[in-house]
């Protein structure tokens, strides 16, 4: 294999490929990217077993060939490297080297052969469909946050994916709950997903996605079985394995019946429990909420750190209702929320809260009040 | 010098071999007697005696009270002791040394309620009582004179006596100026003794002990501080504070003062409960994952029920197991939420079973929630569970009807055991 390719465009597939491979790794060959030269340019390749990413990158090929080398080695050298330098690779198949030069610089790095490489044959995907990258950044950023870290409900590791039809209103739906709070968006059903089986996307797949889809434009073509998924789209072709779980019948912790309505203004509420939380122990975060018409006291108090108060006007005319909640998880629900306005919909001090954007029904979000 | 007879109670000045009042050779002198407030008070072989108190004819024989052949013996009376035999010594190895030792399955509930008398024939002493376990505490009873008429030396050894005549069982008292040193000399005049450790002779007496009698002091610290060529506390007492901080953090600090015989923690009475578990020693020891997994159940049921009856829930579950060769090893997770429900906690700590089972032969299985808090906090709605709340109904249920009707009443079927087949009836002829 020989090839020459400009730093820069090496550097931003390198970045985007290297991610996925582990720091540490007890499978050698998991730690190598495989690179492979042919007319169509320079192709390289990471996986973890569970997650590939293959990217494609312009370069002048002079002898086509494959082979893989260290990932974080590679991306630390070219990173290093300086502006605009042309980047030579140079390797014969069973060398067990790969000579890498730019300008006066030369290494020589440990190979491992492309046979060893997991192959990234991915079966059948039958399920297809387009969705705007935009319209996925959405999906992502409203419920990632409240993906669930326990290890054991694996099937709450990731975003549940799947097709809803409601007063015949076709939808495609995001959803990821911790238990604590729930995160639901939806977005008008694309064309061919309407077949499709319900998934959970894991959290590694959905932050690499995340990045990779930053500054992508165009669509995003998804192909899926029950099993796997992937997404394609400029010079990235992703896949990932699915989560082999139930993701539980969500549908029936969401309150419908919460009357006590109030509508805050969403910057202040955000700045008050952010204020008042500094008091909060770092171990609950707790701020509470007591309410009257109009008017809303927020206060938090730990034994370490003293008390805190602060009052807002707000635009409330039900009960009065005092509710504790953990701070971190309201402030990551408003701040998700976007608009201008917050809508918070109350039962009681117990009862799942509803919150949700007024100006924006795509997304609602549900939060366990916690005991203050 | 003040001298006390801890039979009749008279205090007087000189030294005595016999009190002058009563002929009692039971006389306890010391030079602080009348200013030593911080008392520990430790029932002798406390199972033991109570199982001989209620069977007078156990009197001189070896008892030994512990689970079966297999388990451990949680007392050896001071008979059985003669013979070797001590407590947390495995069965097998208790009944080699004594053979003929009679071998009784505790009964706690008898030893719990013996327990809550002495500590509340304690308590009408002083408030300041913190019970260290079933059978120990430790009693503060400074500013206590005026009221009991007399010093904390005569006010513990008159409870001794009313130990001994209202529940006929016997105490050691160590009675000093500091928990570390109150708990050191109880230990010192075993059985019904009492020993009194002094500021003056404080440093004198723990030159020569080792460190492990340090509070704190484990197997592996005691390692380290060997490594480090520190074995008696009298090495301990020539470094330096800074030094010891140094190498050995906060513990330093500690190590310090205490091999000066200075402990500032207080008696305190509400000493909050840091965990609750149950644990099981098998009859024969299993390698068996299902069998395991067969007493790990009752068990988290009887940690549920002493967190719903205590009013705590616990965050962090932690799996407990002793293989033949007696490693111990633990393992825990911590919840979203904290439970008093024997159905999460089994669930919990079944995958921490399901990675230990792996062939292992094991001797012993426990459970246990820490992390504690108010049962308010315990199980509040799962988002990611809509059927919880159901469950922990269910649980509930079942409670209600045990609390009616015994706990053999309901049982779920992850419990249920089909009863052994029963001898048929005589016929009716």
């Amino acid at each position: 294999m020989k090839l020459t390719i400009e730093r820069g465009a090496l550097l931003r597939s390198l970045a985007h490929v290297q991610s996925v491979v582990e720091r540490r790794n007890t499978i050698p060959i998991l730690s190598n990217i495989l690179i492979e030269g042919d007319k169509g340019g320079l192709s390289m390749t990471a996986t973890d077993m569970d997650l590939t990413i293959v990217e494609r990158a312009e370069a002048a090929i002079g002898k086509s060939g494959a082979t893989t080398v260290p990932a974080h080695t590679l991306y630390d050298i070219v990173r290093k490297l300086p502006e605009g330098a042309q980047v030579e690779f140079d390797g014969a198949a069973d060398a067990g080297q790969l000579g890498l030069k730019a300008g006066r610089a030369r290494f020589s790095l440990a190979t491992l052969p492309r046979e060893d490489f997991p192959s990234a044959s991915v079966g059948d995907l039958p399920h297809r469909f387009q969705i705007a990258a935009a319209d996925m950044r959405e999906l992502i950023d409203s419920t990632r946050f409240a993906i669930s870290t326990e290890e054991t409900r694996y099937y709450l590791n990731g975003i549940y994916l799947h097709a809803h039809t409601a007063d015949r209103k076709k939808t495609l739906r995001a959803v990821a709950t911790d238990g604590h709070r729930l995160a639901r968006v939806e977005l008008g059903l694309p064309q061919g997903a309407a077949e499709m089986p319900g998934i959970i996307v894991p959290r590694k797949a959905v932050a690499e996605l995340r990045k990779l889809i930053e500054e992508v434009d165009g669509a995003i073509e998804v192909s899926l079985s029950d099993t796997r998924i992937s997404f394609a789209f400029a010079n990235v072709l992703m896949t990932s394995k699915l989560i082999d779980g139930t993701f539980p019948d969500y549908q029936r912790v969401i309150p419908t019946g919460n009357d006590k309505m109030l509508k805050v203004d969403r910057k202040s509420f955000m700045t008050a429990v952010d204020l008042v939380a500094t008091i909060s122990s770092e171990k609950s975060r707790a701020v509470k909420l007591a309410l009257k018409p109009g008017h809303l006291t927020l206060t938090a108090s730990s034994p370490e750190n003293g008390t805190a108060t602060e009052e807002l006007e707000v635009d409330y005319d039900g009960q009065a209702i005092d509710i504790g909640f953990n701070s971190r998880y309201l402030l990551d629900i408003v701040q998700q929320i976007g608009g201008d306005n917050a809508e918070i919909a109350l039962a009681d001090a117990a009862s799942p809260t509803l919150l949700r954007d007024p100006a924006n029904g795509n997304a609602l979000y549900v939060l366990m009040p916690m005991r203050v | 010098m003040s001298s006390l007879c801890r039979d009749c109670l008279q205090e007087f000045g000189a030294v005595a071999k016999r009190c002058p009042d009563c002929g009692s050779p039971r006389v306890l002198s010391h030079p602080e007697l009348g200013r030593l407030s911080i008392a520990h008070l430790d029932c002798d072989a406390f199972y033991a005696a109570i199982e001989k108190r209620d069977d007078p004819s156990l009197r001189d024989r070896p008892v030994i009270v512990g689970g079966g052949r297999r388990g451990v013996a949680s007392t050896a009376c001071y008979v059985a002791r003669l013979y070797g035999v001590r407590s947390a010594m495995p069965m097998f190895k208790a009944l080699k040394l004594c053979p003929d030792a009679v071998v009784i399955r505790p009964n706690m509930a008898k030893y719990a309620k013996a327990g809550a008398e002495v500590v509340a024939l304690m308590r009408a002493r002083t408030p300041l009582v913190e019970p260290l376990s079933i059978d120990e505490a430790f009693l503060d009873l400074s500013g206590t004179a005026a009221l009991h008429h007399g010093s904390p030396a005569r006010t513990m050894a008159a409870l001794a006596l009313e130990i001994e005549r209202q529940l006929a069982i016997t105490v050691s008292i160590g009675l000093s100026y500091n928990k570390f040193l109150a708990k050191v000399a109880s230990d010192l005049d075993k059985p019904r003794g009492f020993a009194v450790l002094g500021r003056a002779e404080a440093a004198g007496f723990l030159a020569a002990r080792p460190v492990s009698l340090i509070w704190g002091v484990g197997k592996s610290l005691q390692e380290r501080l060997a490594a480090d060529g520190i074995a008696s506390i009298a090495q301990l007492q020539q470094k330096e504070e800074a030094d010891l901080m140094l190498r050995y953090g906060a513990m330093g600090r500690r190590l310090y003062r205490f091999a000066r015989g200075e402990d500032s923690r207080k008696v305190d009475p509400e000493a909050p409960t840091k965990s609750v578990s149950a644990e099981t020693t098998f009859e024969t020891d299993t390698r068996s994952a299902e069998k395991l997994a067969e007493e790990l159940w009752p068990l988290c049921e009887r940690v549920s029920r002493r967190l719903k009856r205590n009013g705590f829930s616990g965050r962090t579950v932690t799996l407990k197991l002793k293989t033949a060769d007696f490693q111990i090893v633990t393992r825990r997770t911590t919840l979203p939420d904290p439970t008093q429900l024997a159905e999460r906690l089994y669930q919990a700590a079944r995958p921490l079973l399901k990675r230990e089972a792996d062939g292992r032969l094991f001797r012993l299985i426990g459970v246990g929630a820490s992390d504690l808090g108010d049962s308010a906090d315990a199980d509040p709605i799962d988002l990611a569970d809509p059927t919880a709340t159901r469950r922990k109904q269910i649980e509930r249920a079942i409670d209600a009807v045990r609390d009616k009707l015994g706990t053999g009443a309901i049982a779920k079927g992850r419990g249920f055991q089909p009863a052994p087949p029963k001898a048929k009836p005589p016929r009716a002829s």
